[in-house]
């Protein structure tokens, strides 16, 4: 299945971006191949309000069951719960170690609204 | 006659020149606070709150019991106010502008209106001025519908002065748009001269006769009476960088009133506006 | 990560500009954004030499063709925002045309027209620019008159600068906020580490900065609090800070009334680049703003802030809080 973490780089070791809606990009690593692709947030940065939802519909469109932030906002958050997809908040400072901390079981929910 | 007051740049003094014009006008008239998003000509006025009107757009909500699923509305929605991801769709009221057009192509009639509140319009008596200010909501972002609100309220028997907000976007627009003649208050500034540059053309494109205040002459240079000499746009009248004008106004209190030497030059900006007006070929 | 500091006043000629000019001129790492997409200024003080430019595209604009249209008038109807008018010429049966500056670009008239007579088309309505200046970087734009896309672009000239600042090594971004509450401000707002928020002591000032903290609580950024021209009214100056200081807003400053500020201007210099006393008020207010900015915890208002000094009258102090 695969799982998007929010990053402003391109590699598993980039930073972790700790917002949603606004981050620049997604890893979306594949955990039947642990490979992985990094796709824009274009949709998400250009918006004036509602970054969060175009970020959301991107995530939907994708296929990704899982997301792994720092936080997101109310309104992202529903449109991922109603997508199906669970979401993951971390403080986790790369990817590579929030990747690990989500397969390992190590991370917490977040409450749908 | 209807009178816009406007400037580029914010601070110039739109609501000082506005709220003066009002106070020397004598016989009834109508001022709109149109800088819904700040607006601040109640302060000046010693207004008795007469009528007050909650202002909505309407925004969708889902039947989900019509609603099958497919999506249509969320394929629409042009700005991401209504989300079709899985099942029934979610719908973000903030973002909504209330076009109507989701109700209009969903294939079960499965959404219907429901008024969403941006702000209100509230009317106040103040002597023979009668205010009508309309304050939009803190967060919501939607601002053209609340100026028309504000707009509605004109009566047609008595004149009535338009204060717009700073800039030139689509709530300064949507101000302007009828009025007889606009006056663009400006100070002789490079920043000033910047943007009453844009505000004149922005003027000028809805087809409207323009005069200028300057205000705090003396604080910068001459540039600006040069650019509108070049543009044939009338001076109206020069006000002087008086320290007295500034604490008026950080009191509240209408400039003609803490310093009614000023009325004769309120009473000038009026005759030079209501000659524009005349010449005015109108607009939108 | 990048840190943003945000430029805002809720009401309009506070000193936004003339601040953001000076405090670009003061931080040493720094990528400047001029947001105030609307009446852009800061370019007149900052002389930015052009390196790129970009269209900017948002939103769509419905345009009626009309060899196609019918003039049944069923746009007319549907449409809520007033922007179908009567007449490629001004009559009724030459069919009817969009107001290019009341249009949203919602769809709907292109959606429902019986004969297909209209296309939604994007609109290209102004551009952004990344230029250098003796500041470093600027990133500006110019929009296009009733394009109703203001916010958009203010988020785009943000992110624009972000990317610049994270390339840059995590420089900090200083943005030049727009006038208002509304769409363009929010833009502006949302995700910001702190909110400069610039008051003048006055009735209408007071208001406005009010506004625009509920604004700044409701999409949860720190605030700081400066006055500009503070010895027009002492008293209202005070006031303000009390009032600040209870929202939960540090003051971080007061920058007196100064005639060198215009004239710094009028000679396209930022008041810090002249030897003015309110040049000094700004110096002393950077570096407050500064170690405000290089504490953690965006996201919620400092407990600090709330629970500091604020019910006396304000210090000049050198330490911090």
């Amino acid at each position: 299945m695969k799982v998007a973490l929010t990053t402003s780089g391109e590699t598993l070791e980039a930073p972790l971006d700790p917002r949603f809606g606004r981050a620049p990009r997604f890893l979306v690593f594949d955990t039947d191949t642990t490979a992985f692709e990094i796709v824009d947030n274009r949709a998400g940065l250009e918006a004036a309000q509602g970054a969060g939802v175009q970020a959301a519909e991107t995530l939907a469109r994708l296929g990704v069951r899982g997301l792994v932030t720092g936080h997101c906002g109310p309104k992202a958050l529903r449109v991922l719960v109603r997508a199906g997809i669970e979401v993951y908040n971390t403080d986790a400072s790369t990817v590579a170690e929030a990747l690990t901390a989500y397969r390992e079981g190590r991370l917490c929910a977040a409450e749908p609204v | 006659m209807i009178l816009g007051v406007a400037s580029g740049k914010g601070g110039t003094g739109k609501t000082t020149v506005a709220v003066s014009l009002a106070r020397v006008l004598g016989s009834a008239v109508q001022l709109l606070d149109c800088d819904v998003e700040e607006p601040n000509d109640r302060l000046f006025l010693d207004g008795r709150l007469r009528e007050a009107q909650v202002v909505t757009v309407p925004v969708p909500r889902v039947d989900e019991v019509a609603c099958d699923g497919c999506g249509e509305c969320g394929r629409f929605c042009r700005f991401h106010a209504i989300v079709a991801v899985d099942g029934p769709p979610l719908v973000f009221p903030e973002l909504c502008h209330g076009c109507g057009g989701c109700i209009r192509v969903c294939p079960r009639g499965a959404l219907h209106e429901t008024p969403r509140r941006i702000g209100v319009v509230e009317v106040l008596d103040a002597g023979p001025v009668t205010l009508v200010e309309g304050r939009l909501d803190v967060g919501a972002a939607l601002v053209p519908p609340l100026v028309r609100a504000v707009k509605a309220h004109r009566a047609g028997d008595r004149p009535a002065i338009l204060d717009a907000p700073p800039g030139r976007s689509c709530a300064v627009i949507e101000t302007l748009r009828g009025a007889d003649a606009v006056v663009l208050v400006t100070e002789p500034t490079p920043f000033g001269l910047n943007d009453l540059a844009q505000a004149l053309a922005v003027a000028r494109e809805l087809g409207l006769s323009c005069g200028v205040v300057v205000n705090r002459v003396g604080i910068g240079d001459d540039r600006v009476q040069a650019f509108c000499r070049e543009n044939a746009v009338p001076v109206l009248a020069e006000l002087p960088d008086d320290r007295r004008i500034a604490e008026a106004g950080s009191r509240g209190e209408p400039l003609v009133d803490a310093l009614p030497e000023y009325r004769g030059v309120f009473r000038s900006i009026l005759e030079g506006a209501t000659r524009l007006a005349e010449k005015g070929s109108g607009s939108w | 990560m990048v840190r943003e500091l945000v430029v805002l006043s809720g009401k309009g000629g506070t000193g936004k500009t003339s601040l953001a000019a000076s405090f670009a001129v003061l931080a040493r790492h720094r990528v400047v954004a001029d947001c105030d997409v609307d009446a852009a200024d800061l370019h007149l003080v900052l002389a930015p030499r052009l390196r790129e430019r970009h269209e900017f595209r948002s939103g769509d604009l419905a345009v009626i063709r009309p060899d196609v249209c019918t003039a049944c008038g069923d746009c007319l109807a549907l449409c809520r925002f007033d922007a179908i008018r009567k007449g490629a010429d001004g009559h009724a049966e030459a069919g009817f045309r969009v107001d290019p500056l009341a249009c949203e670009g919602c769809g709907v008239c292109a959606r429902f027209c019986p004969v297909g007579a209209v296309e939604l088309r994007e609109r290209v309505c102004g551009e952004w620019m990344v230029s250098e200046t003796r500041c470093g970087p600027l990133v500006h734009a110019r929009l296009a008159i009733g394009s109703g896309s203001s916010g958009k672009l203010v988020s785009t000239v943000r992110q624009a600068a972000r990317q610049l600042a994270e390339a840059h090594g995590d420089a900090l971004v200083i943005v030049d906020g727009p006038p208002g509450i509304g769409c363009p401000a929010i833009a502006a707002l949302t995700g910001a580490s702190r909110l400069l928020a610039v008051a003048e002591p006055t009735v209408s000032g007071e208001h406005d900065l009010d506004r625009l903290l509920v604004l700044a609580r409701h999409f949860d950024v720190p605030v700081s609090v400066c006055v500009n021209k503070w010895d027009v009214n002492p008293g209202m100056t005070e006031r303000i800070e009390r009032r600040a200081g209870r929202a939960g807003a540090g003051v971080v400053g007061r920058v007196r009334q100064d005639p060198a500020v215009s004239r710094a201007q009028v000679r396209g210099r930022a008041i810090v680049e002249t030897g003015a006393a309110a040049a000094d008020d700004v110096r002393r207010l950077w570096d407050r703003l500064r170690s405000r900015l290089e504490e953690p915890g965006r996201g919620q208002t400092d407990r600090r802030e709330r629970e500091g000094p604020t019910d006396g009258p304000w210090q000049p102090a050198v330490e911090g809080h």
